[in-house]
């Protein structure tokens, strides 16, 4: 019960920043709303111009909706966790009962709040202005989903890690990482169109799988369950791995001052 | 004047500890920020660490709070070891620090709902209630703190810094942006808590009148080491001083001349 209510501190936290602040909730909606809105008319402009029989809106709108939920995903742990660092809250907050597994955990729960939002959003005008039926996708939609959430969720920590690692400067590196990955994600071409060793790179990343899974069905070809587990084992074990690297980092900052640093301005 | 409280036992070394620090030793490199410290705070007493900057004050009270990891030695909060039983440690603790303020961007009211959830504060509602009224923030429960005068931030952290009602309570310069008034009746209410609630306080400050005024007892500070240790009416004549700035600045400028006591 104890852990559980901290954690709920970490989001209740987070839920007042937004309530009280119409520039936080305006990101959530507004970003993915104009990549909808836009990749919407590129997809009517493409099978204007295309040969009949190809529909551009599942394949190029599915995946910017798909990649913009990953994003969001990520960001959402992210920006929560900047929440604490712009406001010199560290030492407020550990220097509390809390740990570090009930703060991540805080930080996760309050993503999947606001991703879902901009998950809800993408979905009304993908389908309502630009007819992207997921119909299309079949039952396979859920485990791309969850694919997708458990690799946002690993680099959002693996990002705050390095925040809280290299200082609050370093969040520049943080914002750029999905836009980053996303030539290696194979997000609008299948894998075969890279460059062999990016090929190796792609299949290191869970979004590859589900991106080409999604082609896949688009097509009408067969996408194995199997391959989609591995993507999810995949993002389990990056999640592991970043939880991992968020620990030894927080356990580094103890160790040297610098968490104590990250606050105090003197070391009296 | 507040008036230092008179009751028994005060100071005593058979008195319950709610503080014990023994050997405390944080090394930089080869430089000894806290140099093999030993020390405790029964329950009631106001215990002052005092020193010059540099001498280990914050460097001490973050160790305690569990924020950097001592290089030797032990720490105990009511029995429990802050390096093995972190959580049961730090939910009898909490503090307050000039560096620290609480997040501008919540309110007074929500940073303390926030705060007491983390604590674990049974009838929360009705805590948060008390100390707006004890600290007379009822006006400012729904202002933004990062907009609060420096010394309204002040009371607001002390508010947090009580939410728990903690066994052990750091303050770090606790009254330094209050003016004379509002830091004498802060002084009070500390006092109040501390005899009623029989908690333990390590209290740092610059403000020497403000040290003898409340302190039951008094650790000086000077790299990283207890250069004098004791009653902070008694000490200074102990050492042929009038007062206790005069044995800061004495202390400050040459800790050699002077030994512990």
């Amino acid at each position: 019960m104890a852990p559980f209510r901290r954690t709920a501190a970490i989001v209740l936290r987070q839920f007042y920043l937004m309530r009280g602040s119409p520039v936080r909730v305006l990101p959530i909606f507004a970003w993915v709303a104009v990549d909808i809105v836009l990749w919407g008319f590129i997809t009517r402009y493409l099978n204007a111009i295309a040969s009949p029989g190809f529909d551009f809106v599942p394949v190029l709108l599915g995946a910017i909706l798909l990649w913009d939920f990953f994003t969001r995903v990520m960001h959402g742990v992210s920006i929560a966790f900047l929440e604490d660092v712009w406001s010199h809250n560290f030492l407020n907050l550990f220097a509390s009962p809390l740990s570090i597994r009930e703060y991540v955990g805080g930080l996760v729960f309050t993503s999947i709040a606001t991703s879902a939002l901009g998950l809800i959003t993408m979905v009304v005008l993908a389908t309502t202005v630009f007819g992207l039926s997921f119909f299309v996708y079949g039952l396979m939609l859920v485990p791309f989903l969850l694919v997708l959430f458990l690799f946002g969720i690993a680099l959002g920590v693996f990002s705050s890690a390095l925040v809280l690692r290299f200082g609050p400067a370093s969040e520049w590196i943080v914002w750029p990482i999905p836009a980053f990955l996303s030539p290696f994600a194979a997000v609008f071409y299948p894998v075969s169109t890279l460059p062999p060793w990016m090929q190796k790179a792609s299949w290191l990343l869970p979004p590859s799988y589900v991106f080409e899974g999604m082609r896949a069905i688009v097509s009408g070809g067969a996408y194995r369950g199997t391959t989609l587990l591995l993507s999810a084992c995949l993002a389990v074990l990056y999640i592991v791995l970043a939880s991992w690297c968020f620990t030894r980092i927080h356990r580094h900052a103890v160790r040297t001052g610098l968490l104590a640093r990250y606050s105090a301005e003197s070391t009296g | 004047m507040t008036g230092k409280r008179t009751s028994a036992g005060v100071g005593d070394s058979v008195m319950p500890k709610v503080l014990t620090v023994e050997q405390l030793r944080r090394l930089y490199g080869k430089t000894a920020a806290v140099d093999g410290i030993s020390f405790g705070v029964g329950q009631g007493e106001i215990v002052g660490l005092l020193g010059p900057n540099g001498a280990g004050k914050t460097t001490i009270i973050n160790m305690i709070l569990g924020v950097l990891e001592p290089t030797s030695g032990t720490i105990r909060i009511e029995g429990a070891d802050i390096a093995a039983s972190r959580v049961r440690a730090l939910e009898r603790t909490n503090f307050a620090a000039v560096y620290a303020p609480l997040p501008g961007n919540l309110t007074v009211c929500q940073n303390l709902r926030v705060f007491g959830l983390m604590y674990g504060v049974k009838d929360l509602g009705g805590r948060i209630e008390a100390l707006l009224e004890q600290f007379d923030l009822k006006r400012l429960r729904h202002a933004k703190c990062g907009v609060l005068s420096s010394g309204e931030q002040t009371r607001v952290s002390l508010a947090k810094a009580m939410i728990n009602r903690p066994r052990l309570l750091l303050l770090d310069e606790p009254t330094a942006s209050l003016d004379p008034a509002v830091a004498s009746d802060i002084r009070m209410q500390i006092h109040e808590f501390v005899s009623r609630d029989q908690v333990g306080v390590l209290w740092t400050s610059h403000n020497m009148h403000e040290v003898a005024d409340v302190c039951d007892r008094v650790l000086f500070l000077s790299r990283g080491r207890i250069l004098l240790e004791g009653d902070p009416g008694a000490l200074p004549r102990a050492h042929g001083m009038e007062t206790l700035e005069e044995l800061f600045i004495a202390v400050a400028r040459e800790p050699l001349a002077l030994r512990r006591t």
